[in-house]
């Protein structure tokens, strides 16, 4: 039994982890200095995510592929220039703020209406896929309350992978304690899936697909309407970055014997 | 002032017992000195709820059956609610086990409340309880209050002591729940044989950066020998092995790599924020979203060839400016005898 799958991707926007980030005090709470200055790239664990689903919905015919993203459209037209040559979907964008400072449970309303917005949305073969955390708020409190809106009690996070059987019932692998995995199977959709990084490589630029999604991505990216997002829940004291400097010893031209008798000794508590 | 009742949500492991981080988060209950509710979900409870009999605790509220043995959000997320209603309590803190992770900011949302994961520590200002927490991983700090209730926090482990009274008899209350989940969880799936991930209980975290798959002073790669070198190092020191997304991400890109490393091996932006006692980081480059998942690692050390780079300077305790294969073949030699 082969199930066409409707597939949405919740994905947001974080600042290139290579740049410099420092907070700001702005009128509704905190903020990142310079922020719609800073490059953008699609959420890492929401990255794997849209990979994961380009491969499932390619092993499946008929299957569709939606990017669901709360962010600055303008942010989210550049990030897209990018993404879109990795793998084939249809971009729903709702243009809002991508702080990591904005509640998760607001961005997740806004997300989950998104979907239900989408035409002929069918829940006996809805996935939802999403990152299990982001990078910016690293709350893995966003996708849950995604699934609740949408009535899915079958939520997996910290997924590495997703097996979806002869019988329509998905073999899933999500992240434990202690570097290991708990192995469940799911009967079938509608379910919702917290990538981690997941198995798969990023996958290569494809101008043909790049070219094929734009066609769809500038409209949706015109016609992104702008987030209600609900009252910050949150009161923030301060946002600072961490302090602690240490001093740091550097030890030049010493012998390599010398160097790791010190190492041997540190690790043994000597 | 009046102090807010707490309800401590915690889950047995497959063994029955309660873990270390749920005893932190129960010892951080009970020093706030509120009111404090004990809920508790798992196959068989009892043993448990007795471990911790003596917290102080007003109730012991309990969800237990074979279908609440073991994590499920279906199930969990019942329990958790269930618990929650019944305690009433406008506070709720769980340890931040991957369990409650999955299901409580949902159970939150069903409670019509607000949850803030990954806590770090709990202060009160003017009687009202005030979060820390990381942003943007673990590259600032904020600390927070709301104002919603109930309001869910779970606490990461590793920032209490745990909770070590003398254990006793506890009295308790059993709630009826059923849930109609439709998933099976089959079991736990291990690392192979011989394979070294984030082990949160080693005491040392060893750090493999991509400059062991890179040209060395010959012009050629040694990637067999690094292997080698870095498995009798974890074979001797029994040390969690860590690495770089970029190392990890080398095997996408088709160039030699390690072929023990995985992204469950990965620290940093993507990967996991280990708080090891110490960490020894060998050929990484000192880019901050490398730093970022050294953050709480407590004693730092580092051998890399660049004396500038960004870990240099203020993030490791001590920077040995060497070749790690030729540091590393003589450590692992020390430790043999």
């Amino acid at each position: 039994m082969s199930i066409a799958y409707q597939i949405a991707v919740c994905a947001g926007i974080v600042p290139d982890p290579l740049q410099t980030l420092d907070p700001v005090a702005g009128p509704a709470g905190p903020a990142l200095k310079n922020e719609m200055m800073l490059p953008a790239v699609l959420d890492p664990w929401a990255a794997h995510a849209l990979y994961e689903a380009a491969n499932l919905a390619r092993q499946h015919a008929g299957s569709k592929v939606w990017l669901v993203s709360l962010s600055p459209k303008a942010k989210l037209q550049q990030v897209m220039m990018t993404v879109a040559q990795k793998a084939p979907f249809e971009l729903i964008a709702i243009d809002g703020p991508s702080s990591g400072f904005t509640d998760s449970a607001a961005v997740a309303a806004a997300l989950a209406a998104a979907i239900e917005g989408i035409p002929g949305l069918d829940r006996s073969r809805l996935l939802v896929f999403g990152g299990w955390e982001s990078a910016s708020r690293g709350a893995g409190a966003t996708m849950q309350v995604v699934g609740e809106l949408l009535g899915i009690t079958e939520q997996f996070q910290g997924v590495d992978e997703l097996t979806a059987g002869p019988d329509g019932s998905l073999r899933i692998l999500e992240r434990i304690e202690g570097g290991c995995h708990q192995v469940s199977v799911c009967a079938g959709p509608p379910a919702l899936l917290g990538w981690a990084t997941g198995k798969l490589p990023e996958p290569r630029n494809n101008p043909q697909v790049g070219m094929a999604n734009m066609r769809s991505i500038l409209p949706a990216l015109q016609k992104a309407r702008p987030a209600v997002l609900g009252p910050a829940g949150a009161q923030f004291h301060g946002v600072a970055l961490p302090k602690q400097q240490r001093q740091t010893r550097i030890v030049k031209d010493a012998p390599v014997e010398e160097i790791a008798r010190e190492i041997a000794a540190w690790i043994r508590g000597e | 002032m009046k102090m807010e009742p707490v309800l401590v949500l915690l889950h047995t492991e497959a063994d029955g017992a309660l873990a270390k981080a749920a005893l932190e988060v129960l010892a951080a209950a009970v020093a706030g000195r509120a009111p404090v509710d004990v809920g508790l979900v798992g196959s068989v409870v009892q043993p448990a709820a007795d471990r911790v009999a003596g917290c102080g605790a007003r109730r012991f509220l309990a969800v237990e059956g074979e279908e609440f043995a073991q994590p499920r959000y279906a199930t969990d997320a019942a329990a958790a609610e269930a618990l929650a209603r019944a305690s009433g309590a406008p506070l709720i803190f769980a340890p931040a086990s991957s369990r409650w992770m999955r299901v409580l900011p949902g159970v939150a949302h069903r409670l019509g409340g607000c949850a803030d994961t990954h806590v770090t520590s709990l202060s009160r200002q003017d009687g009202k309880p005030v979060i820390t927490r990381w942003y943007y991983r673990q590259r600032m700090e904020a600390a927070l209050e709301r104002a919603a209730r109930p309001w869910v926090i779970l606490l990461e482990s590793g920032c209490y002591e745990a909770w070590s009274g003398a254990p006793g008899t506890a009295r308790l209350e059993r709630l009826p729940v059923t849930a109609a989940p439709r998933t099976r969880v089959e079991g736990v799936q291990a690392p192979q044989s011989g394979q070294q991930t984030i082990r949160p209980d080693a005491a040392l975290l060893f750090v493999a950066g991509a400059g062991w798959t890179k040209n060395q002073a010959d012009g050629k790669p040694h990637v067999a020998e690094a292997e080698k070198l870095i498995l009798e190092f974890l074979d001797r020191t029994q040390c969690s092995l860590g690495s770089s997304k970029s190392l990890v991400d080398l095997s996408g890109e088709g160039q030699a790599v390690l072929g023990f490393l995985s992204h469950l091996n990965q620290v940093g932006q993507t990967g996991s924020t280990p708080r090891h006692p110490k960490g020894l980081a060998t050929c990484c480059h000192g880019e901050e979203p490398h730093v970022v998942g050294w953050r709480f690692v407590t004693e730092r050390r580092a051998v890399n060839l660049d004396a500038n780079c960004g870990w240099a300077r203020g993030k490791a305790d001590v920077v040995y400016v060497a070749d790690a294969f030729a540091v590393m073949a003589k450590l692992n030699e020390l430790l043999r005898s």
